[in-house]
């Protein structure tokens, strides 16, 4: 459970906290900055073509005041921005003004953005380009597409316009990194988007190269949509949580700064003291905190009796990395002060408490209640959702009555236009109302009742009635994600994954992931599979006698693609799994996600 | 020559960092040695010899001619030939052309089972469109690929969605038969690229009646998913949730009240529609009480003045508004919280809550007493509460209810283990003494007299209480 205890940990913090180096022959990780350089080269040359850029601005969709004979506008594939651009033109066209325009679409275009163009009659008018900006490395493992739309647009909407881009950017890391030896995947969309690479690989050429990332696991984020509608409790996650962490830079406000101003950080392996307390449990981070802050006193005190020379030599060799240090460690400090404060005043134990009792299926009916309490009282819309959306997950739907009951009882809290946000959740089969008589105990009477009867085939048919559900109980009993209760799990020595949520709950995804890693591939999964809807896949790359030639270490190198967005706390699951199994792991995702951002995709409260 | 570049940055940091960098100089030197900084347009001299080396490299691509048969790009539909100076990083490695072998192997990637719908399903929601019996007109479209490759001239649908997807020339204008247009439709979905798909729609929209294009999509769900996102994107999307959403684009309460009442004939689902009339029923309550209040005249408006108009908000704050500013209106009044629980049938939990909240802001500790009281049939008033006293305990805290207040709930309390805990944490020391003492737990007492102050009044209350043998102490 969430329990702080600073004073607990102290003096043995430094020890405890995992092992950064890993264990010895931990394969190195490729360089990214490539892709970087790749992007930003390319942006470089589009805008040179521009001649002189004058000045940059922000779309906001509002009329724009420039003199300038030119415009250039560098954004999404956006119907919506592209209907403003024309207006724009169509606006200076009426005022009798000549200007050169231009769009830059990234990561690329789409037909119907230019079909746009054509019927507002700006087509030619306007020219428009492409940067193929597909891949943004946020640290040395992790990569993101920064396309959060993505999750909306294909899960809810069905559209599979990203899908050639998530394709696209696995060919790009297949030609620098690869080649892959073996592909495994779960979901719908990864076998898409295993097809799109497969066929732009195909078509394209082929290079013959030292592998640096030999396996590829593509995984759907609706295989597992309990994780990230989880509260993060890691230090790196209830950062997301709550300052939201945008392109792995968070703005602290004043609160956290102590002072009138708000500080931009960019969070990542380069900031040391974010470094060794990113993947920690909460509980362990402010006795890491202060012994630092110890250490750096005694660094600081050394000054004392020194000699002039001495003193010179601290001056030049020390002080800037103490004074860096300095810095930092009053930031995570105040950071970590802000996020108590604000974890206290909500009731974050209580919240807890029900999130776990839901995991576990016990006392459902008090999590009915503190849900609905919840509700009344008008506390955080998001956060009543992702409980009311955690109740559905884990008990296959509410009860017929809970639901009308829950459901009424929040749009009369929060706003009856969320009639539009209950009718997405349906769609993508987060809240749903129990179908009558599908309940699992009445199902499992009923089993029951069938083996007596001698029905074999009646039996199969009330199970596949059961196909689309998310099935959590009986998923969480065969991957065995809810360790036992009543042990004590002691979190400064993680012993699973389940520490990035106190040891209440192993994250179903990353689960997964371990399991088909060590069986390479899905072979005695099978029920499992069929719990999740299918879809799983994997393959391997063609006999062309590359074998030989592929590194050992490549083949320990992982890259995790997960369609949908994936979470901090995920990613730190996967750290831990990876020091303890000798892997490394990358993560791709389309975009960093939590439970705030992905709720919020599915509003659809305002115009 | 100046230009003006306008981003669009979606993802803030990024290309916004920039700009206010700019404003900002301290910060560039942590921002620009970051390994991860963000792009920076500065032409430095490191910076601008990268620049050079890149663009060399996109001329060299532009003069090597890729591409297959001809020279498309110059009518290509991508208007000018950027080309992809990407994803020809030659430097790592010797490249050759592939085999022809197949180094992965192709998956099937046919959905299996349709996804959970909504309320209303697509199809249904079509009905709306179109009346016209949703047969397949062309079943025998769906033949494998193999079967149609033999066509006159130009590219067959495959060749075409192909081209396509890479972004090359292509035309649409021969597939004019209505088998040809679901063929290359078909095509386009099995390569699963929604760019082609919406694409192939739009020239199916313009190129074919509202009717027969309905028809077909029916029976073509994939197809049908990315037109209605298509239409929902245009704006042109009209379907039933869709319409009702149309009233967030009102701005004047009047036109959207009457909006919301045309919607009410809208064939929602039985719920649905409830909360609809319930939604048009409020704002039209909402309109009559704004228009009495905005002019505040009563007293309770010049102490406690509005911050801001009722019109809009949800149920519950109208409710919270009507309990803080129209508390003990007779039930006939439409501003009175008794007209308003009744009216949206607000059950009593939710109604006590509420107006436990706006009496104890008001501090009016009287009303908070009167919520909880319930008379017996002898007459005897006795509390009575549908959430935990210790939840009130808590609202009450927050609100400031003064100690002696904060006591009697905390005293209400059932369970003895939440009332002590409540009991020490808002320092009601008569109630921690009184439950232990009925607990009989006497070495707890001896433990709590540590910490009352010396000779108070609980002093020697406790002092008292384990001196007194008549008592059956557990310890």
């Amino acid at each position: 459970m969430y329990v702080i205890q600073a004073a607990a940990v102290r003096g043995r913090c430094a020890g405890c906290l995992m092992a950064q180096s890993g264990r010895r022959d931990a394969p190195e990780l490729p360089d990214f900055s490539l892709l970087k350089r790749l992007a930003r080269d390319q942006l470089i040359y589009l805008l040179e073509q521009q001649h002189e850029v004058d000045k940059l601005y922000k779309v906001e969709l509002k009329p724009i005041v420039s003199t300038a004979d030119q415009l250039c506008f560098l954004i999404r594939p956006r119907i919506q921005t592209v209907k403003w651009i024309s207006d724009v033109v169509n606006l200076d066209k009426a005022a009798g003004r000549l200007r050169r325009y231009k769009i830059i679409f990234t990561p690329q275009k789409f037909y119907a953005c230019e079909a746009v163009l054509e019927e507002q009659g700006v087509f030619g008018d306007v020219t428009c380009d492409e940067w193929a900006f597909y891949l943004l490395p946020l640290d040395d493992d992790i990569i993101s597409l920064e396309l959060p739309e993505f999750f909306r647009e294909n899960f809810l909407e069905g559209d599979q316009r990203w899908v050639g881009a998530a394709g696209g950017a696995l060919r790009l890391i297949h030609s620098l990194y690869g080649p892959f030896s073996k592909v495994y995947g779960i979901g719908q969309c990864a076998k898409m988007v295993y097809e799109s690479w497969r066929e732009q690989v195909e078509d394209g050429e082929q290079k013959t190269q030292q592998p640096e990332i030999g396996n590829v696991f593509l995984i759907d984020r609706d295989v597992d949509f309990i994780t990230p509608l989880c509260s993060q409790v890691v230090y790196e996650g209830l950062v997301d949580d709550i300052f939201r962490i945008k392109c792995g830079s968070v703005e602290f406000g004043p609160e956290v700064t102590s002072s009138d101003k708000s500080i931009k950080v960019m969070l990542n392996s380069q900031d040391k003291v974010f470094n060794e307390i990113r993947n920690e449990h909460f509980s362990n981070v402010f006795g890491f905190l202060s012994q630092k802050a110890r250490n750096l006193q005694t660094a600081y005190d050394k000054r004392r009796g020194m000699d002039i020379q001495q003193m010179k030599a601290f001056v030049s060799e020390e002080l800037k990395g103490l004074k860096q240090e300095h810095r930092l460690l009053s930031l995570h400090i105040g950071a970590s002060e802000c996020i108590m404060k604000k974890k206290t005043k909500q009731d974050f134990q209580e919240l807890l408490k029900t999130e776990h009792s839901l995991l576990e299926g016990f006392e459902v009916r008090e999590c009915v209640s503190f849900i609905e309490e919840h509700i009344n009282r008008q506390i955080s819309m998001i956060d009543s959702l992702r409980l009311l959306c955690l109740l559905s997950l884990t008990e296959n739907g509410l009860l017929p009555k809970d639901y009308r009951s829950l459901k009424a009882q929040y749009l009369q809290s929060y706003g009856i236009e969320h009639l539009l946000t209950f009718s997405n959740l349906k769609q993508m089969g987060l809240l749903v109302e129990q179908q009558p008589g599908e309940t699992l105990t009445v199902m499992e009477s009923k089993v029951g009742k069938l083996v007596n009867d001698k029905t074999a085939g009646k039996l199969t048919d009330a199970f596949s009635s059961l196909a689309k559900k998310s099935n959590f109980r009986a998923l969480s009993k065969r991957l065995v994600l809810i360790p036992k209760s009543g042990e004590e799990y002691d979190l400064r020595v993680p012993r699973d994954m389940a520490y990035i949520f106190s040891g209440a709950y192993v994250p179903l995804s990353c689960k997964l992931i371990e399991q088909v890693l060590e069986r390479d591939g899905w072979t005695g999964l099978e029920e499992i599979t069929r719990m999740l809807n299918g879809h799983e896949f994997a393959v391997s790359g063609g006999a062309n006698g590359t074998e030989s030639r592929i590194k050992a270490d490549s083949q320990r190198i992982v890259l995790v693609m997960f369609l949908g967005g994936c979470t901090y706390s995920e990613i730190s699951a996967l750290r831990f799994l990876g020091r303890e199994r000798g892997y490394k792991f990358i993560v791709v995702t389309t975009a960093i996600t939590n439970s705030g951002r992905l709720l919020e995709a599915l509003l659809d409260n305002h115009p | 020559k100046r230009v003006s570049v306008v981003l669009f940055c979606q993802t803030g940091v990024y290309y916004g960092s920039k700009l206010e960098l700019r404003a900002k100089p301290e910060d560039d030197e942590y921002w620009n040695s970051s390994k991860f900084s963000a792009f920076t347009f500065d032409d430095e001299d490191d910076e601008f010899t990268k620049m050079k080396e890149s663009k060399r490299a996109v001329n060299s691509i532009l003069v090597d001619d890729d591409d297959d048969d001809d020279d498309v790009e110059k009518v290509s539909w991508s208007g000018e030939p950027i080309g992809s100076i990407s994803w020809s990083v030659k430097e790592t490695a010797s490249s050759f052309r592939s085999s022809g072998e197949q180094s992965f192997p192709k998956i099937d990637t046919a959905p299996s089972l349709p996804k959970q719908g909504s309320g209303y399903s697509l199809s249904s929601l079509f009905k709306a469109f179109t009346d016209t019996s949703t047969r397949a007109y062309a079943p025998e479209l769906r033949k494998p690929k193999s079967e149609c490759k033999d066509y006159m001239s130009d590219w067959s649908p495959e060749e075409t969605v192909r081209r396509m997807r890479k972004g090359r020339a292509y035309s649409l204008e021969r597939f004019r038969s209505l088998q040809d247009k679901l063929l290359l439709l078909d095509e386009a979905v099995s390569l699963h690229d929604g760019n082609v798909i919406t694409a192939v729609l739009i020239y199916l929209k313009r190129s074919l009646s509202k009717e027969i294009l309905f028809r077909e999509l029916m029976v073509r769900e994939v197809a049908l998913r990315h037109y209605v996102h298509y239409l929902k994107e245009m704006g042109e999307q009209k379907l039933l949730l869709m319409q009702y959403k149309e009233h967030l684009n009102i701005k004047d309460e009047g036109r959207r009240r009457d909006f919301l009442k045309s919607c009410l004939s809208l064939p929602f689902s039985q719920d649905d529609a409830m909360h609809v009339q319930d939604h048009y029923t409020l704002l039209e309550r909402q309109i009559i009480i704004e228009a009495n209040d905005k002019r505040g005249e009563a007293e309770i408006f010049r102490k406690y003045p509005r911050k801001a108009s009722i019109l809009n908000m949800p149920l519950i704050t109208t409710l919270y508004y009507s309990c803080f500013y129209h508390y003990g209106e007779p039930e006939g009044t439409f501003s009175s919280p008794a007209n308003i629980r009744k009216t949206f049938r607000i059950s009593e939990k939710q109604y006590i809550l509420t107006a436990l909240g706006a009496r104890a802001k008001l501090k009016s500790w009287f009303d908070v007493d009167s919520l909880f009281n319930t008379k017996n049939w002898l007459g005897y008033t006795k509390k009575r509460s549908p959430i935990g006293f210790h939840r009130v305990v808590d609202i009450l805290q927050k609100n400031n209810a003064p100690a002696q207040v904060l006591q009697e709930y905390v005293n209400l309390i059932d369970d003895p283990e939440l009332r002590l805990s409540l009991a020490q944490k808002y320092k009601c020391h008569d109630i921690v003494i009184d439950t232990y003492k009925d607990l009989k737990d006497r070495q707890q007492l001896i433990v709590y007299q540590g910490k009352v102050e010396r000779g108070s009044h609980e002093d020697r209350k406790i002092e008292e209480l384990i001196n007194n043998m008549q008592i059956r102490w557990k310890n």
